[in-house]
């Protein structure tokens, strides 16, 4: 490890590893600093990813668990709405396996150049008249000062190189989603249909979900409001509950925890040599709580920013806001803007209400399967909407 | 004064980012309080997903 790179990236997942190989492609010297001991494990994810995963990387069966061709809703008076696209026997997306996934991102990055430490934590930034010139670093049980023109935080949920560079990351307790998930093994599933299911009773403010990972096999966890947990009704409670229930016999061969964003991302994504990405930037969906795209698209457009301003010699916020005026003008940013203004609408909706909603999808003849769509298509069929909602008519613009 | 129950814990992190002072770390596999910064509020024994926090004095909540 050197005493000094351009840019230094703290985390290894998706964002910190297209960070590292953006930076890397320009020429510059990078470092990826990653806490566990190894890349990809363990999962905290739901490994769903829709069709733009493309505009990253050629799909490799080596990472994809299972292939998508449609989505089912199930309301909660139990009512099963299918959604898939108008092209029968079309993907609508996938279901990864992270564990090898974020490997080969990892890979993609160390193979264009840049360095990997696995084991290795920041400890704390290095801040020097009001800009970020790197971290402290703990290496194989020593404390080390790694300097760099710019650090990019892509430190995940838990993510506290923003707060220890004076940035408040907190995420408001109502906003974070608090999810467990088993991957269960001998279950009868379609193992080409994600479901989902809503309902105050099933999982408030979020949703019980049940992602393939092949056949027999699959993801089924749970994402409840943090406001709405508490002893005897966590998610673990909830999960049990349905898994009872549902796939009394099958098996779980794995537990996963963790905890989602669903509030509006960070008010400024830069500081003076400072980036921050995916979900350390608070830019997980905050409807679907989907985050691995988005950190993908941050985490590589914060390296190309990073490569520009490092070759043109200024790293002040200032400059280094193109990256934050990027991603927020994107089809990403403006997703995210919207989808925050659904999820507030559907968070106060009673399970009549979503019923009745859910219960006119049926009819709908979607062309292209995406949150906007499905809005505009509901309003048609619920005018009511409009009217309880004046601010779903400033979302569809 | 907060107590962490790591025979329950999942180190997943999710409290780490609801805790309003930075008290809360997660090193690897373990989480820490900063006892010095901690200020009891209970918001992260609130998320917990599995149930793993408790403060012994939740007044402040």
């Amino acid at each position: 490890m050197n005493d000094h790179y351009d840019v230094l990236i703290i985390g290894g997942g998706p964002g910190g590893a297209m960070a590292g190989k953006a930076v890397a492609e320009a020429g510059l010297s990078c470092c990826i600093i990653e806490k566990r001991p190894a890349i990809g494990t363990p999962v905290r994810c739901a490994e769903g990813v829709g069709q733009e995963i493309y505009d990253f990387i050629d799909l490799d069966p080596k990472w994809v668990s299972a292939r998508i061709q449609s989505a089912e809703l199930v309301a909660p008076n139990g009512q099963v709405i299918e959604l898939s696209s108008e092209m029968a026997g079309n993907e609508v997306g996938y279901v990864l396996d992270r564990k090898m996934f974020d490997r080969e991102l990892i890979w993609r990055a160390a193979n264009a150049g840049s360095d990997v430490y696995v084991k290795t934590r920041a400890v704390d930034a290095i801040v020097e008249d009001g800009a970020v010139k790197g971290a402290r670093v703990e290496y194989a049980g020593e404390i080390r000062n790694i300097s760099a023109k710019i650090v990019i935080a892509a430190d995940g949920v838990e993510s506290k190189f923003a707060r220890w560079c004076g940035i408040d990351t907190t995420v408001p307790m109502n906003e974070l989603e608090t999810c467990v998930q088993y991957l269960m093994t001998d279950i009868d599933i379609d193992s080409s249909v994600n479901v989902f299911y809503l309902g105050n009773e099933m999982a408030p403010e979020g949703y019980v979900w049940i992602f393939p990972k092949g056949e027999r096999t699959a993801n089924v966890g749970i994402g409840i409001s943090g406001k709405k947990c508490k002893d005897g009704s966590r998610p673990k409670d909830y999960l049990d509950r349905f898994v009872q229930e549902k796939f009394p016999k099958g098996k779980i061969i794995e537990l996963i925890v963790g905890g989602v964003s669903a509030c509006r991302p960070l008010r400024s994504t830069v500081a003076n040599g400072l980036m921050i990405v995916g979900d350390a930037a608070r830019v997980s969906d905050p409807l679907t709580g989907g985050g691995i795209i988005n950190a993908m698209y941050t985490g590589k457009l914060a390296g190309e920013v990073a490569a520009e301003c490092i070759k043109e010699g200024n790293l002040t916020a200032a400059v280094l806001k193109k990256y934050d005026t990027i991603w927020r003008e994107s089809a990403m940013g403006k997703g995210i803007e919207r989808n925050y203004q659904i999820k507030e609408i559907m968070i106060r909706l009673s399970d009549q209400k979503m019923d009745s909603i859910l219960s006119s999808v049926q009819k709908m003849d979607l062309e292209v399967i995406g949150t906007k769509e499905i809005v505009r298509e509901l309003i048609k069929y619920n005018p009511w909407l409009l009217k309880e909602m004046s601010n779903l008519k400033k979302i569809l613009g | 004064m907060l107590s962490i129950r790591r025979e329950i814990c999942g180190y997943c992190g999710a409290c780490v980012s609801v805790c309003p002072e930075g008290a809360l770390e997660l090193i690897d596999a373990y989480l820490t309080v900063d006892a010095d910064r901690c200020r009891d509020c209970g918001i992260c024994a609130r998320v917990c997903p599995l149930g793993a926090l408790e403060v012994a004095d939740e007044r402040s909540l």
